[in-house]
């Protein structure tokens, strides 16, 4: 992030100078600056809306019973993990916060998953193929409701603010499969790599 | 079809959740008001963080567009994205996306403002930040958390799922709305 944003200010400046039009910089940098917080203040209203509404669904017990109803599907790609382990519990409650968009109280949960499986794991330095697993699919998760997006497009004055809720949707499967493919086959190629070794 | 299945899901997604989530929370006996005002709180607190990321990426980004070094940038890279019709700064909030999710917030909003929200590019931009993650921040903490040192294939695996997503996002906007 250091180089991205030191680049983006810096080609900016050589090439406006270049082009000799070097005056835009100082007006641009400060009306960035000034519209920037313009934006913010229409977001945080959204923002609050959707954690509001996410902490009743948390208080209420949804996002468990929204993980017992993952579990049958999500126990297949976890084989090392023995049934009714805590490290499985923490991981759902993760996975359904994650798909019903509510990212902050996703990572509690995924924190506490990770230190079980820890529990689990032979070698503590190096990542277990469960935490890889659950990673690949933490970072690329389904999502229902992605809440801060909606938020961005009504604060920036969207006629209908949900309506890429199904592109969402769709992208979000694409990285899923992609990502617990890609996990299988690493896994698979790491195992063999490890047996010619030893 | 497919079209169609998509526009339905979009339409109601939204109130049935919060209808479903507001139902089963009263049901169950959660004292629904506190209990909302007391996440809503969590909302300030959030945006709070947010805005200095924002404040640098729109300064930044304004420069870079202002400029005209956001024409270079794409014209560097004009002929394999427009085989794949992807604009170039949807290219540059996604790989953003994976650095900070702020960071990524605050170019999409740039993107919204310069080409409007409801836009093509507006559009891909809010898909590209909804369906990605910070990958490389989640794995480092989590990882971190716990001290682990050698990660494996972790952060392979979710960049290539970063990919697809990406892949995945331009290809149905485009359908949806191109």
């Amino acid at each position: 992030m250091n180089i991205i944003f030191s680049l983006l200010i810096l080609i900016g400046i050589v090439v406006a100078a270049v082009n000799g039009r070097i005056e835009v910089i100082t007006e641009i940098a400060i009306n960035s600056a000034i519209s920037a917080v313009e934006r913010i203040f229409s977001l945080v209203g959204i923002i609050s809306m959707w954690l509001g509404i996410a902490k009743i669904a948390e208080k209420s017990g949804l996002i468990e019973t929204l993980s017992r109803m993952l579990y049958p599907f999500v126990k297949h790609l976890f084989p090392s993990i023995p049934e009714g382990h805590p490290a499985m519990g923490s991981m759902l409650m993760n996975m359904s916060a994650n798909i019903l968009g509510f990212g902050s109280a996703a990572t509690p949960f995924g924190l506490k998953a990770i230190a079980e499986m820890q529990k689990l794991n032979d070698d503590p330095e190096t990542a277990s193929e469960a935490m890889c697993t659950f990673l690949a699919i933490n970072t690329s998760s389904i999502t229902l409701v992605p809440a801060t997006v909606i938020g961005l497009r009504a604060a920036a004055g969207s006629k209908n603010p949900t309506d890429i809720i199904g592109a969402i949707l769709f992208a979000t499967t694409c990285s899923t499969m992609t990502a617990i493919i890609t996990d299988c086959f690493f896994r698979t190629y790491y195992r063999v790599k490890n047996k010619y070794r030893r | 079809m497919f079209v169609g299945l998509i526009t339905n899901i979009t339409k109601w997604a939204v109130p049935f959740i919060m209808f479903v989530i507001i139902i089963h929370g009263y049901v169950k006996g959660v004292k629904v008001f506190e209990v909302f005002v007391d996440g809503a709180k969590e909302g300030l607190k959030i945006a709070i963080k947010i805005i200095p990321y924002i404040i640098a990426i729109y300064v930044a980004v304004g420069i870079f567009r202002e400029s005209g070094a956001v024409y270079l940038f794409i014209r560097l890279l004009e002929p394999i994205l427009r085989i794949l019709n992807i604009p170039g700064e949807i290219l540059l909030v996604s790989i953003t996306r994976s650095l900070s999710g702020p960071a990524a917030l605050g170019m999409a909003m740039e993107v919204f403002d310069t080409y409007g929200v409801d836009s093509l590019r507006g559009r891909m931009a809010a898909v590209v930040v909804g369906s990605t993650d910070t990958t490389f921040y989640i794995i480092a903490v989590y990882f971190a958390s716990i001290g682990i040192k050698k990660t494996k294939y972790a952060i392979s695996v979710g960049l290539m799922a970063d990919c697809a997503a990406f892949l995945g996002a331009v290809y149905i906007v485009n359908k949806l709305y191109g």
